[in-house]
């Protein structure tokens, strides 16, 4: 339970990439011969839906996470970060990104719409890195790049060498991509380093 | 040997091809569906590959293949067993002579299902083995071990991943991949393949005779094993295995079972050491109910004295929960933790373009007060905008239409099907309505792909699982060949058609099909369909909400709660053709 292992907590909406990030990390772990569980969510689940990616580095056992014990959540939305925050530990950290898209159900079922401002608040009570993927994404060359732009802000608090992030990077993308991904990579890190 | 990062059902896949496997077959369906879709990919895949139209069929193409000497595997999730239980249950009666794998994946907690029914319990009642991985490493050593094992018995072996195991991923030791190289052969053998009364008699008890010796060669294997560190007994299996693992404390014996059937007598011998068992599984109690056959007087808890739930997938707090309860651990290691409350929800949700939306939305128009019976597949997510009454299983819509209709009920009663489902299990039910006179009103949603499980092709798609092409089957004449006199085929972004037509339908009598066909708005994408984006003229908005109402998630309310589109638009442009101002047009940058 209180293991050596590493938790960490993607989240998003389907379709943003959060299985790609996962995988990166589980590469990253293979270069550094290290044990990794992970699990993630498939299906029609991933139709514009929320969704969450479990890895466990150095995880031998099962690949879910229980609340309280994440070491670290990485969210691709805002609003997401929140719903899963209690999978923090009271000392994990979040790393951002600051985008937040209102679900549909806000619309149709006419519910109070969470503020930007409210919602950051209320993330504060851990230790937060807020950063605009979205924008760095473009000025790194491709907005399909956010979710690389996320890990590379993380990457000062995960127990993996920069340099076993970026060779996952660079496996996993597609060919054409690489260069973008690996600049999107260390523009997300040098984001990341104001609030490590 | 080579180490790598993958999700479960990769690797299973990846067994296949070490085996190596010659014949595959499948229905897709959550959480099985990577398996066929890894194989069908590969350069070096077996020597066929395809996706059936239903599990039935699937199984007994497979199971063809196996008699003919190949080793075969058949790929579906728990709920397809139903379909395919038929040959099932006779197939162990059969046997086979090549290796034959049927894969079943269950889905507890049904995260993608409509029930939590356990394939282990199918296993015990056709007397098959089955083996039920607890890791992504085991669930690619059993895939690779089952084949032998099926080929040692000459026996269909059920493998039962977990969605997750299916979904989830892990670093797996893989093997080298072989060649496949076999060609079937068929040894005709009447009293083998021919289950008359006279031949299957004399096979059920030859079925019976082989179940001592699976059950010893299984522990065996190693899959069921058991480390003795003192008086109190944890079992586990599956993914549950994992959880209790991390957690058990130091002294406390455990078991763990992985394969079925089990070996009674290896199983009491452990138990008997104790002097309590706790009995962790998830969903139906198979291992409970023989550990309490052979406890004796030993105390036992699980799931018939309330320590343990039956429904629902099981995590470590769960897991900490049971064993806390059971006094094997001291206190609770799992921190409390409870999510944030009012949050909106963010469940999946038909995309922008769906052409699902668009057909919804006119069935509504033209049958306000309608039953809407439907069924399995993305357009389920039509529950919430009020379209689906019923779903029950794959085919079921146009049935408990056609039953809802002949019951009395005086509302009108209109059905939705995809393309996919309709040629699994449908077909027969329109036969049936048309034939017994049925007055419903069918729709079949035509997006030309399987699209929920990932977008496998089926028969209407026209290509095969392996990419080579194939006839697009015509819906239109499978209807009219049934005895359908009004079938129309309509495409739902057409909102004036399709208002239309459903009005002609309404003011008939009798079965009357409309085939909504568009394709999915996701192969569109991938296809290099550029339709272009729509936007709100603010001008002449008046905020009225008709769009928003819609639903679609490119739509969303700015200022003055007028409406708003966002990029996730596609251009199907329905929404300008429900916008009683004339508000959104064509245009905004793309």
């Amino acid at each position: 339970m209180s293991g050596p292992g590493f938790n960490v907590l993607i989240v998003g909406i389907g379709g943003q990439g959060t299985i790609l990030a996962s995988n990166i990390l589980g590469e990253a772990c293979l270069i550094e011969h290290r044990h990794v569980k992970g699990a993630e969510t498939h299906g029609m689940a991933q139709r514009g839906g929320s969704v969450e990616s479990h890895i466990r580095i150095d995880g031998i056992y099962g690949p879910l996470i229980a609340p309280a014990h994440a070491d670290l959540l990485i969210s691709f939305d805002l609003l997401e970060s929140l719903r899963y925050s209690h999978y923090l530990k009271s000392d994990g950290i979040i790393v951002a990104n600051r985008h937040l898209v209102l679900p549909t159900s806000v619309y149709t079922q006419d519910l109070e719409a969470p503020a930007e401002s409210g919602i950051v608040d209320a993330l504060k009570k851990y230790r937060l890195c807020l950063l605009d993927a979205d924008r760095i994404a473009q000025e790194a060359g491709s907005p399909l790049s956010a979710n690389v732009i996320m890990l590379g802000a993380a990457s000062h608090t995960l127990p993996l060498a920069p340099e076993s992030l970026v060779e996952a990077v660079r496996r996993l993308v597609p060919k054409k991509t690489i260069e973008v991904n690996v600049r999107a990579f260390e523009m997300g890190r040098a984001a990341g380093d104001s609030c490590r | 040997m080579e180490e790598r990062y993958l999700l479960g059902n990769e690797a299973i896949a990846h067994a296949c091809l070490e085996v190596p496997v010659d014949f595959v077959t499948g229905y897709p369906g959550t959480p099985s569906s990577e398996v066929i879709d890894v194989l069908r990919s590969r350069e070096n895949r077996p020597s066929h590959v395809e996706w059936s139209v239903n599990e039935k069929v699937a199984l007994e193409n497979a199971l063809a293949a196996a008699w003919c000497g190949l080793r075969a595997l058949c790929t579906m999730k728990h709920v397809g067993l139903n379909v395919a239980a038929d040959p099932l249950m006779t197939s162990a009666y059969t046997g086979v002579t090549g290796g034959f794998v049927i894969m079943s994946a269950d889905d507890p907690f049904a995260h993608s299902s409509q029930n939590e029914q356990d394939s282990r319990c199918y296993a015990h009642f056709a007397k098959v083995p089955c083996l039920d991985p607890s890791t992504i490493q085991e669930a690619h050593d059993m895939a690779r071990d089952a084949f032998s094992l099926s080929e040692e018995f000459g026996l269909p072996v059920i493998l039962r991943p977990t969605t997750r195991i299916c979904h989830s991923k892990g670093d797996v030791a893989l093997g080298p991949v072989a060649v496949p190289d076999r060609k079937g052969e068929f040894r005709k053998d009447p009293r083998q393949y021919v289950v008359i009364p006279a031949h299957t008699r004399i096979l059920h008890k030859k079925l019976n005779e082989k179940q001592p010796a699976i059950k010893k060669r299984l522990v065996a294997l190693g899959y069921n094993t058991c480390s003795v560190k003192g008086k109190r007994l944890v079992v586990a299996s599956g993914i549950a295995a994992t959880y209790v693992q991390e957690m058990l404390p130091e002294g406390v014996s455990f078991m763990k079972i992985g394969a079925y059937p089990i070996d009674e007598s290896w199983m009491r011998d452990f138990v008997r050491r104790h002097e309590s068992v706790l009995v962790i599984e998830e969903l139906a109690p198979e291992v409970e109910e023989q550990v309490r056959q052979v406890a004796g007087d030993i105390p036992v808890h699980g799931k018939k004295d309330g320590y343990v739930p039956y429904e629902g997938e099981f995590s470590l707090p769960i897991v900490a929960g049971i064993m806390t309860k059971a006094g094997i651990l001291a206190k609770n290691p799992c921190r409390e933790a409870a999510p944030v409350q009012n949050l909106p929800p963010r469940p999946p949700i038909l995309c922008a373009g769906c052409l699902h939306r668009a057909t919804f939305y006119a069935i509504r128009r033209v049958f306000r007060d309608a039953i809407y019976p439907s069924d399995i597949g993305c357009y389920t997510l039509g529950l919430q905008l009020g379209v689906v009454d019923t779903t029950i299983c794959m085919g079921a819509s146009i049935t408990v239409a056609s039953g809802i209709a002949k019951s009395g009920e005086p509302r009108d009663v209109v059905c939705t099907i995809g393309d996919s489902t309709f040629l699994h299990t449908g077909i027969q039910g329109l036969l049936n309505a048309v034939y017994n006179g049925g007055d419903i009103t069918v729709v079949i949603l035509d997006n030309r792909i399987t699209a929920m499980t990932g977008h496998q092709p089926n028969p209407n798609t026209g290509i095969t699982a392996c990419g080579d092409a194939s006839v697009p089957v015509s819906l239109d004449a499978i209807c009219r060949a049934c005895g359908v006199t009004f079938v129309e085929t309509v495409d739902p972004y057409d909102l004036t058609s399709m208002l239309q037509v459903l009005g002609e339908a309404k003011s008939r009598k009798g079965v009357k099909v409309i085939i909504a066909k568009q394709q999915c708005v996701i192969t569109a994408k991938r296809t290099g369909i550029k339709r272009g984006r729509y936007t709100v003229d603010a001008g002449a908005c008046t905020a009225c909400g008709t769009c928003i109402r819609f639903g679609c998630p490119a739509i969303e309310k700015g200022e003055e709660d007028k409406a708003r589109i966002s990029d996730l638009c596609s251009g199907c442009g329905v929404c300008a053709q429900i916008c009683p101002t004339g508000a959104i047009v064509k245009g905004g940058k793309r």
